[in-house]
């Protein structure tokens, strides 16, 4: 679509521009100050330049955070995407039927996290939750408190049965949009189940696809409520991932200096991630104006 | 349907496999909601010791608790008034914010549009300290607008990401016949424009509702007694008694109670609001 060029829309644009502002730059900003001074307590504070982020770079600790953040995120997205895109084929087209399964699905999405962390945690117990007391009675030694692989299972179940709703979501409303004209075309030419879905299907769900990957990505990369409600980082540090160790550094030790450096690290990983994002969003707007 | 093959009896097997594939993510999504339902309608004796699929000795004890208690039932409030303030400031904010976006170019649009996002995927980790620390020193710690203002980091981003993906469905026509016929902005604004776009806001309105309600860490941070979420009320009651599961799973069964009623408005519009208004 072409758009005027009108300098004025500023003017519109301005009290998102004054509100995100006032919420983004300037906590923003106290995150920079602080990364690059040091205290010793009575609110005194001295320059300390880059100090802490060659710290934070070096550190150990923050290696370990960032690849089992790695590790939980590609897991979750080699999960999640197929089990989605497989039920959205599965779904009922249209009909009442269609409405009750979206509902029923969105349902988690709409669970405070918290909630989602306390359901998951009752429901895991050896003594008082479904799952674990029915893992024990078949005789498997299950204890996500105690066992770190055990812990791993559990939230990576926990976020494939709170997000892959999100990806069925989108890729059900990616085949929504191809024409009956497709199907019938390929019934004709007697295309089996495997080239439908191949040939039509996917590639017309490329689109939603993309942004359910680099959504659930970011999403996942930042993910905090839910593995520290159930685990709360444990056993050991087997599940801290990069948000849970980074409160664990600023509110549980107070360490303001290396928390801001580590915040700052970990935001311009953010930053570039969002840019390919927003390159392949833009580039599948240009590519749509063009049909 | 699915199946490309003409035979009648391959087309039942696959319409039931597609059936029971559907069923079965349902009840993997479901059992541990039910399992929710189910303790919360139990008294803590059964729960802890007894085992059953259903409360033998049904009880609504755990929601009386919660509904006569003032320090868990205002939670329910809290969160309630600031998650409506923050849809309010959201939109407000993000439709003159998505007209200009959908309508004009001008200087820095473009990279205006991405720093927005970047807020959107910002994690709340990095800001949670400097927030307690800005609205401590302005006065507002602890009150509903300061976690209203907060949330707008992400919802306002969001706001205005949906509402352009339904803006720029309008045809442009409409803005130029009305100009032609003498509207001023304000006017077209509300009297013409935004009925046309009205399932975009109400969808908008929803997410808003639904990302303030369901986020924690923030909210948590920078309230104390007198904005107390319900879910820090709930985190709260784990670690003092971390005895009373019956209270706490009514509790967590009350918090999905909103979002499950306003669902089922907004289910053909659930997808293009997670793809922020690109479907």
């Amino acid at each position: 679509m072409n758009k005027t060029v009108n300098q004025r829309a500023w003017f519109l644009v301005l009290p998102v521009l004054l509100l995100v502002g006032f919420s983004a730059v300037v906590p923003l900003m106290t995150v920079v100050n602080y990364s690059v001074q040091d205290t010793f307590g009575n609110n005194q504070f001295f320059w300390a330049g880059l100090e802490w982020f060659e710290e934070m770079l070096a550190s150990e600790r923050l290696h370990n955070a960032f690849l089992r953040q790695l590790a939980f995120s590609a897991i979750i997205l080699a999960i999640e995407v197929p089990l989605g895109v497989f039920v959205a084929l599965n779904m009922p087209k249209r009909g009442v039927w269609a409405s009750v399964c979206l509902v029923l699905m969105a349902l988690p999405l709409l669970i405070p996290w918290n909630v989602v962390g306390t359901i998951w945690q009752i429901f895991g117990r050896v003594d008082i939750g479904l799952l674990g007391y029915a893992l024990s009675a078949l005789g498997i030694d299950y204890n996500y408190t105690q066992d770190p692989i055990d812990a791993w299972i559990t939230i990576i179940v926990m976020d494939v049965w709170h997000w892959t709703s999100l990806v069925v979501l989108l890729a059900y409303a990616g085949l929504r949009s191809i024409p009956d004209a497709y199907y019938q075309a390929a019934k004709i030419d007697q295309a089996s189940r495997w080239k439908v879905f191949r040939y039509i299907e996917l590639p017309k769900m490329r689109g939603v696809l993309l942004i359910a990957v680099l959504l659930r990505f970011m999403d996942s990369f930042m993910i905090y409520t839910e593995p520290f409600v159930v685990t709360g980082g444990g056993p050991g540090n087997a599940t801290t991932l990069l948000s849970i160790d980074l409160v664990k550094m600023a509110i549980g030790q107070f360490d303001l200096g290396p928390a801001a450096a580590f915040s700052i690290i970990y935001f311009l990983v953010i930053l570039l991630l969002s840019w390919v994002f927003y390159t392949v969003m833009t580039n599948l707007d240009a590519q749509e104006s063009r049909k | 349907m699915t199946a490309p093959a003409p035979a009648g009896a391959r087309r039942r097997f696959a319409f039931n496999g597609s059936a029971l594939t559907c069923a079965l993510y349902i009840l993997f999504l479901l059992l541990p909601i039910y399992w929710l339902v189910n303790m919360s309608l139990k008294t803590n004796e059964e729960i802890l010791s007894s085992f059953s699929l259903w409360p033998r000795d049904l009880t609504l004890a755990n929601y009386m608790v919660i509904f006569t208690d003032p320090s868990w039932y205002w939670g329910y409030i809290n969160s309630l008034i600031y998650v409506v303030l923050n849809t309010v400031i959201s939109i407000a904010a993000a439709l003159p914010a998505a007209y200009a976006f959908s309508r004009y170019s001008f200087l820095g649009d473009k990279h205006l549009f991405f720093w927005l996002l970047t807020n959107r995927m910002a994690p709340p980790a990095v800001f949670a300290l400097p927030f307690f620390q800005l609205y401590s020193s302005i006065g507002l710690f602890d009150t509903h607008i300061a976690v209203a203002l907060a949330h707008c980091l992400f919802n306002v981003p969001l706001a205005v990401w949906i509402l352009e993906g339904f803006m720029r469905g309008v045809p442009r026509e409409i803005d130029e016949t009305a100009y032609i016929d003498g509207y001023s902005f304000g006017r077209f604004f509300v009297k013409i424009f935004m009925p046309l776009i009205a399932s975009g806001i109400g969808v908008t309105a929803f997410f808003c509702f639904m990302f303030s309600w369901v986020e924690l860490l923030l909210s948590r941070t920078l309230t104390s007694v007198d904005a107390k979420p319900i879910a820090a009320t709930m985190t709260r009651t784990v670690s003092a008694s971390g005895l009373d599961w019956g209270v706490l799973a009514a509790a967590g069964v009350l918090t999905i109670v909103p979002g499950a009623l306003v669902i089922w408005f907004v289910r053909n519009y659930i997808a293009k609001g997670f793809a922020m208004g690109r479907v």
